[in-house]
């Protein structure tokens, strides 16, 4: 009986072994920042929808980590939502490896209020202090009379983690600063603009693909958030997301590459919360 | 071989018995291991009495003092809330009301512990949220007093269910001779009736507080998750559960972030362990009244 059942699954499990070697041969590895891996997992679902021979398995970890795999040669593309730095290239050359950056997509973080409060425009400066602490009233950033209520994104999110850097830090990972504790942590993008939109003391952030007429962005830096001013590179709270593969990729690697800039891979961006890079 | 078969019904029924024990076992082991580790990197009593919860700062700061307050406003909250509530519910259901409506209220109260927690959320976040901030003139209605309130409802049949218990066994004869001896039904009910039912109140008021202090979902929409100190209802506060659910996605595995998370997960079990057998005792007595009756 139970030899039997052991031929059975033997003779069944077979054309798994035959087609899965046949069909996809290596799986294209994809490795890094945990802000895109959910842009990766997007793309790699509509192309193997294009091309079902191709299997791509995206993971995260962190871009340096992400960096860490293309210099032990583990993975065929590190997804990076900053530059490579210095450091590394110098390690790549001294192993041989040949870094080539392909610019994906643009990520913008829109800083959100009612369309009710007054205030337009803010400095990096001011947010910081708004979202540590420091500025606890409009009225010191040009508003009215008014206790701000800070929305700030969970723990979770790859947005609170940049943002904590590159707005509450001001870009120094050595900054003391923090987001105040009486911040309002949402649980969602969603969650953020709810209370944005009933709240006219409230001033949250959020991906760009989430702004609607009921809220109002506040020009940073003199410079309003939209997918051209994001391209340009002029508004401050944006960075690149980009792909790190080692020399020129191999045919199926471009492929995926040629797939993530399409027309099609740039609505993908799009769709995800990011800012296409045309 | 009837013996043999009276012999594996026996021992399956024994293990399905003894199963839910093992599990308990296996995970308070599970978040033992875990937790632990914590605390060779992070002194324990900084851990449980430090003000500043900063996980995924350089260098980190797990300190869970504010979101057990956190924890507690809300649950207080909801129970001062919960508890009159379902006292007079409980005693209109089993001493006032006419049968018909009796069965009927009943099922409506079973009803509302079907209704999913995420719904609650849901309902506060668009609804109750707005309406606190109007009349407290709140800067954000994202508070204590909102998770307090849609954890009421959520504590609500619980209590309503183990009070009417209670009430429903207190001797007949209490009442009666309460009557005979004059008293209106009203003061038969809250001289003689509650007063005799109480041990199975507080056992209510116990399940309630465990049913509340594990809610996750609903609080994570609409108490704020800031981690203060609250003072009052009226600030948004971060409970234990939410900081588990909202940060367990993002935290390294292996990393201090992640054991401090198992280690909320140990200081959880012990509060709703400690509240469990708190419960087991008032019910107890409760029963041992009931048996008394026959």
């Amino acid at each position: 009986m139970l030899k039997k059942v052991f031929s059975l699954f033997l003779v069944l499990s077979l054309p798994v072994f035959i087609f899965g070697c046949a069909g996809g041969g290596k799986a294209i590895q994809i490795k890094g920042s945990d802000t895109m891996v959910n842009l990766g997992q997007a793309w790699a679902e509509e192309f193997m929808k294009e091309y079902p021979a191709v299997p791509v398995a995206v993971t995260g970890g962190g871009s340096g980590t992400g960096i860490a795999a293309l210099l032990s040669n583990s993975t065929d593309i590190a997804q990076c939502s900053r530059q490579i730095e210095p450091k590394e290239i110098a390690l790549a050359k001294k192993k041989g490896i040949n870094p080539k950056e392909f610019h994906v997509a643009n990520d913008g973080i829109v800083v959100v209020v009612n369309p009710a409060n007054k205030v337009n425009k803010l400095s990096t400066r001011q947010l910081s202090d708004i979202f540590n602490g420091k500025i606890k009233n409009w009225k010191e950033v040009g508003g009215k009379n008014e206790d701000i209520v800070v929305l700030s994104r969970e723990r979770n999110s790859g947005t609170h983690v940049f943002f904590l850097e590159h707005v509450v830090k001001l870009g120094d990972k050595k900054s003391p600063n923090e987001f105040a504790p009486c911040v309002l942590m949402m649980p969602s993008s969603q969650a953020i603009v709810e209370e944005i939109n009933g709240n006219t003391a409230a001033i949250g952030y959020f991906g760009l693909g989430y702004l609607t007429n009921k809220q109002k962005a506040v020009a940073v830096n003199g410079v309003l958030p939209s997918v051209k001013t994001v391209t340009l590179g002029q508004y401050p709270i944006s960075r690149s997301l980009l792909f790190y593969t080692n020399d020129e990729p191999n045919e199926k690697v471009k492929s995926f590459i040629d797939f993530a800039m399409s027309k099609k891979g740039q609505e993908i961006v799009l769709k995800m919360d990011f800012v296409p890079i045309r | 071989m009837k013996n043999l078969f009276e012999f594996i019904v026996e021992k399956a029924i024994f293990l399905s018995g003894a199963a839910s024990i093992i599990f308990v076992v296996l995970i308070f082991i599970f978040l033992l291991k875990e937790g632990l580790a914590l605390f060779g990197e992070v002194n324990f009593f900084a851990f449980l009495f430090g003000q500043n919860w900063y996980p995924i700062s350089d260098p980190p700061q797990f300190g869970i003092l504010p979101l057990i307050m956190g924890s507690v406003f809300v649950t207080f909250g909801a129970i001062v809330i919960a508890v009159p509530l379902g006292l007079a519910a409980a005693i209109y259901i089993s001493e006032v009301a006419p049968h018909s409506i009796r069965g009927f209220l009943k099922s409506g109260i079973e009803l509302l512990a079907a209704i999913p927690s995420i719904v609650l959320g849901f309902i506060g976040i668009i609804f109750l949220a707005p309406l606190l901030k109007n009349i407290f003139h709140l800067g954000s209605g994202l508070t204590a007093l909102a998770g307090s309130i849609m954890l009421a409802f959520m504590a609500l049949p619980t209590i309503v269910s183990i009070i009417e218990d209670a009430i429903v066994s207190v001797p007949r004869s209490y009442k009666e001779g309460a009557l005979a001896l004059g008293a209106t039904h009203w003061q038969a009910i809250y001289r003689v009736t509650i007063p005799a039912a109480a041990s199975g109140i507080l056992a209510a008021v116990m399940l309630g507080i465990g049913r509340v202090v594990g809610e996750t979902m609903a609080v994570l929409m609409i108490t704020g998750n800031a981690a203060i100190m609250p003072t009052s209802l009226l600030q948004p506060v971060r409970t234990l559960t939410a900081t588990v659910a909202a940060e367990m996605g993002e935290a390294v595995s292996g990393s201090s972030h992640y054991y401090s998370l198992f280690a909320i997960g140990i200081v959880l079990f012990i509060i709703s362990f400690i509240i469990n057998i708190f419960a087991d005792i008032f019910l107890h007595r409760s029963k041992a009244m009931k048996r008394r009756k026959k």
